[in-house]
């Protein structure tokens, strides 16, 4: 990728930058638009930095969990449970 | 129990689906002691590994995100296989997250010209420079994307990664009640 092709991002318009932004602020469950409102992107952004590690850090400890009792788990006849 | 996931076409029944295969595999390679802390903390590696894995094959290759997480698990065990020829040379590394800025070593001479270029073009938003850099390094691939790109593969990312969560959870919680 020549590093040409970044200059698409300074001509990424102020709407497109919004709505990016209020599609991501939706995502999050903390920032909720009926209580907040409009929040600056870069609050947005720092949520968002915050919520992925959140989530990556579950990951990490549900992984855990499960190798903790994998010992014990009979994984035949899953589907019908899940 | 939960009436979304008869959808068998869905997100969230391809995750599930493959991740349970993955789980079956390793339960089934794990030797008869197989309590000792070094085997559990593999087999945490192993699982861990499974459910990235799991969603990222489970999106393929429609996002750049999902692309750069199985380029960097492939690379990674070439990369082990060459080496050692044995996985315990894996507990040297214990999160994957910073894995994405390091070991992109194809893309690296092209981040730093990237990066320097783009934030001067970005006197727009210069405010978000900061947080877009810090989102780049979260995102599997960031930091190759342009910021419109970026912040439409987080979103993906994000649901992906929730969904990923609620599944684990699910099959997490059923087995610690038995």
């Amino acid at each position: 990728m020549s590093s040409q092709r970044s200059t698409s991002s300074n001509k990424i318009t102020d709407d497109e930058l919004n709505a990016l932004i209020l599609r991501l602020q939706t995502l999050l469950p903390q920032l909720d638009q009926s209580r907040h409102g409009r929040v600056s992107a870069a609050k947005v952004l720092n949520e968002i930095c915050s919520y992925i590690r959140r989530l990556q850090k579950e990951v990490d400890g549900l992984s855990g969990r499960l190798s903790q009792c994998l010992d014990s788990m009979d994984l035949t006849g899953f589907d019908a449970e899940i | 129990m939960d009436s979304q996931h008869l959808n068998p076409s869905s997100l969230k029944s391809r995750f599930t689906a493959r991740f349970l295969r993955a789980l079956i595999k390793i339960n089934a390679q794990k030797p008869i002691s197989s309590s000792s802390p070094r085997e559990i903390f593999q087999r945490y590696r192993r699982i861990k590994v499974a459910a990235d894995k799991s969603m990222a094959y489970s999106v393929r290759s429609r996002r750049t995100w999902s692309r750069a997480t199985l380029w960097k698990l492939r690379s990674r065990s070439r990369r082990l296989l060459a080496s050692s020829g044995r996985r315990s040379s894996i507990k040297t590394r214990t999160t994957t997250t910073t894995t994405a800025t390091t070991t992109s070593t194809n893309h690296r001479a092209a981040i730093v010209e990237k990066t320097s270029h783009e934030k001067e073009n970005k006197e727009d938003h210069v405010g978000l420079a900061v947080q877009a850099e810090e989102l780049r390094e979260l995102v599997p691939g960031g930091e190759s994307m342009d910021l419109c790109n970026l912040l439409d593969e987080t979103a993906h990312y994000i649901k992906c990664l929730t969904t990923q969560v609620q599944v684990m959870k699910k099959i997490a919680n059923l087995y610690s009640l038995e």
